[in-house]
């Protein structure tokens, strides 16, 4: 991304591209793309000066981590889970109302003695005791499973990573229990899990983030306070 | 740190040399474990808390490995392909990198790659006597290294202290295991010691209140009731957790709520051991004191640790220079007995120079068939050194 300018991070296809197309709209931004059709750079009409790059959803929050673009769109699980110190790399400007998913802690739901964290803790001792190895959790979430775990004083486990359908390692007997995203709950319940009574992890949507990190002048910075000022204000 | 300069190279170099010099001398054979390790057996072996700060990689073919933590691990695995069922005992030492991610950044007193010296001791029949060949053999290597022993502090610890204390209570099984299980979490331990003084049945409230009553009037078939509490509501079990071990589980959680709570006086006085912080040589008449205040026999257990401090004298060690603390050796689960530390003057209280104690159980978790005495220690080389060099 090229030097001295201000880079806006874009997802770059599906629903969360067009949701956000029409936020910033909605904001006074038209999005375009320029080059060819399938090509990832884009302009808004009312900011030349702004590079738009559009890029892959999972990528945008290291982006803004490494502060190779100024500003991104994307999910605070991500921005949680990629960035350990978020609050210091990155400043969720505003919620920008969709893309809304919970993390949540789901457990097979014939597990009837546990419906709280604290259960969890209690049944993590004789399992591992039982079985000869600890409770494995399956998660792309590591970093928010490990935070919220260890706030809980609970550490008789393991993480097992899953990138893929971790709703369904339960019942492979992949792992015992997952953290995972839902909106519904109903891929969960289809796989026979429950969410704990106090296992949301995190309630994330869509954010407009702000790098702290991006390599930033008095040019890019009055730049960049315009573009956040105008999601910070009621419409 | 990107590079070390060939003097700081060269000064470590030779600092080990002295150390493992003295290792080898008291008859400890030198080994150099594999830096690259399975991830699993250390995951089992150290928890979540260690495997957080371990570099864990995988391979082209797909096998998950880490960079080695510790050495510790690492030498229980040599020990075991040497001896499968762990029958031969063996006294080893080495010096060589480990790595652990610091989540606060790196500095000088914690890098994330440091050189660990240290000895490991199987198979022992004596433990007080191994213990104190351990902890000796450690304070001739730093005094060898030029770290006057006169200088050292020394903290000590009892695991199997602790174990002894809730097993003399009167106390539900259950509840024991949940303490037990619970030291090393300090929060967690005392929340559960709260929970259990005031409201030891509240985990029942997770079940459904029919199968409540349902467990209550029959809980000699708790497994039945409860595979026909499940079919009625259309939930399958599925899963390593079986019907058996939940149903087992929610009638324990029904005991609970008609158990008497844990009398306030002994949770003071699991909170009095805990909080326990004496020069050592008193720590058996405190510990005597606390015990018979609550009408406790812990005579066994301490008179293995007089044993244990007596031993120690017998190798010269000076025991003013060691406190006991009640609630040290909660950082690392592996650990089941007596746990050191040796802290040098100038180094914060969080950066020991040397630590180290005895894990019996170790040897299973990494594969062996039965648990195998052991006790070792490991000397951090590079804050040696800073101490050494008066660079801290």
């Amino acid at each position: 991304m090229s030097d001295g300018k201000l880079v806006f991070a874009v997802p770059s296809k599906g629903r969360l591209m067009e949701q956000t197309t029409e936020i910033l709209a909605a904001r006074g931004l038209t999005l375009r793309k320029t080059g060819q059709a399938r090509g990832y750079r884009a302009a808004f009409d009312e900011l030349p000066d702004v590079e738009v790059a559009l890029i892959s959803a999972s990528e945008i929050a290291a982006l803004l981590k490494s502060g190779a673009v100024h500003f991104g769109v994307t999910g605070e699980d991500l921005v949680r889970e990629t960035m350990a110190d978020a609050d210091n790399r990155v400043t969720l400007v505003a919620p920008l109302g969709f893309g809304h998913a919970d993390v949540v802690v789901a457990v097979p739901d014939f597990w009837v003695d546990v419906r709280t964290m604290s259960d969890l803790d209690a049944i993590a001792g004789p399992f591992r005791a039982h079985h000869g190895r600890r409770l494995r959790v399956a998660t792309k979430y590591v970093n928010l499973t490990r935070r919220f775990f260890a706030s809980h004083g609970v550490t008789d486990y393991l993480v097992v990573e899953s990138l893929g359908a971790t709703e369904g390692t339960p019942a492979s007997g992949a792992a015992d229990l997952i953290v995972d995203i839902t909106s519904t709950g109903e891929t969960l319940r289809a796989n026979g899990l429950r969410i704990l009574d106090d296992g949301v992890i995190l309630r994330s949507q869509a954010n407009l983030v702000r790098s702290k990190v991006a390599a930033s002048d008095a040019v890019t910075t009055a730049l960049a306070d315009k573009i956040a000022s105008r999601f910070t204000r009621a419409i | 740190m990107t590079a070390e300069t060939t003097r700081a190279f060269e000064a470590l170099q030779a600092q080990a040399q002295r150390l493992m010099s003295v290792f080898t001398q008291a008859g400890f054979e030198a080994v150099a474990p594999a830096v690259i390790q399975p991830a699993g057996v250390f995951l089992d072996c150290v928890g979540e808390a260690l495997r957080a700060r371990t570099y864990v990689f995988t391979d082209p073919d797909g096998t998950e490995l880490c960079l080695r933590p510790d050495l510790t691990v690492p030498t229980c695995r040599l020990h075991l392909e040497r001896s499968p069922d762990g029958g031969v005992p063996a006294r080893y030492c080495y010096n060589g990198n480990a790595f652990r991610y610091q989540a606060a950044g790196t500095t000088r007193a914690h890098p994330r790659e440091f050189r660990q010296a240290g000895i490991e001791s199987f198979g022992d029949t004596d433990a007080a006597a191994a213990e104190a060949e351990t902890l000796a053999v450690m304070v001739e290597a730093l005094d060898a290294a030029g770290l006057d022993r006169r200088q050292l502090t020394m903290k000590f610890g009892d695991l199997e202290l602790v174990a002894a204390l809730l097993d003399a209570l009167d106390l539900p099984p259950r509840w024991r295991q949940r303490l037990k299980d619970r030291f090393w979490q300090p929060d967690a331990f005392r929340a559960e010691l709260k929970r259990l003084a005031s409201d030891p049945g509240a985990q029942a409230q997770a079940l459904p209140l029919s199968l409540r009553a349902a467990l209550s009037a029959s809980p000699a078939d708790a497994e039945g009731v409860l595979e026909a509490h499940l079919a009625n509501a259309g939930i399958e079990a599925f899963g390593a957790r079986t019907l058996g071990e939940v149903a087992r589980n929610a009638v324990a959680t029904l005991e609970d709520v008609s158990a008497r709570p844990l009398e306030p006086r002994i949770a003071e006085l699991i909170e009095s051991y805990v909080a326990l912080r004496t020069p050592s040589s008193h720590a058996v008449a405190q510990v005597a004191k606390l015990a018979a205040r609550a009408r406790l026999d812990l005579t066994e257990p301490l008179a293995k640790f007089d044993t244990r401090l007596t031993r120690f004298k017998d190798r010269g060690l000076d025991l003013e220079a060691a406190t006991f603390s009640g609630n040290f050796g909660r950082q690392l689960e592996y650990y089941t007995g007596f746990v050191f530390e040796v802290a040098a003057p100038g180094l914060p209280p969080t950066s020991p120079v040397a630590g180290g104690g005895r894990y019996d159980r170790l040897m299973r978790l990494a594969g062996c068939p039965r648990d195998v005495p052991a006790v070792g220690a490991a000397i951090h080389t590079e804050r040696l050194l800073s101490v050494i060099e008066g660079r801290h």
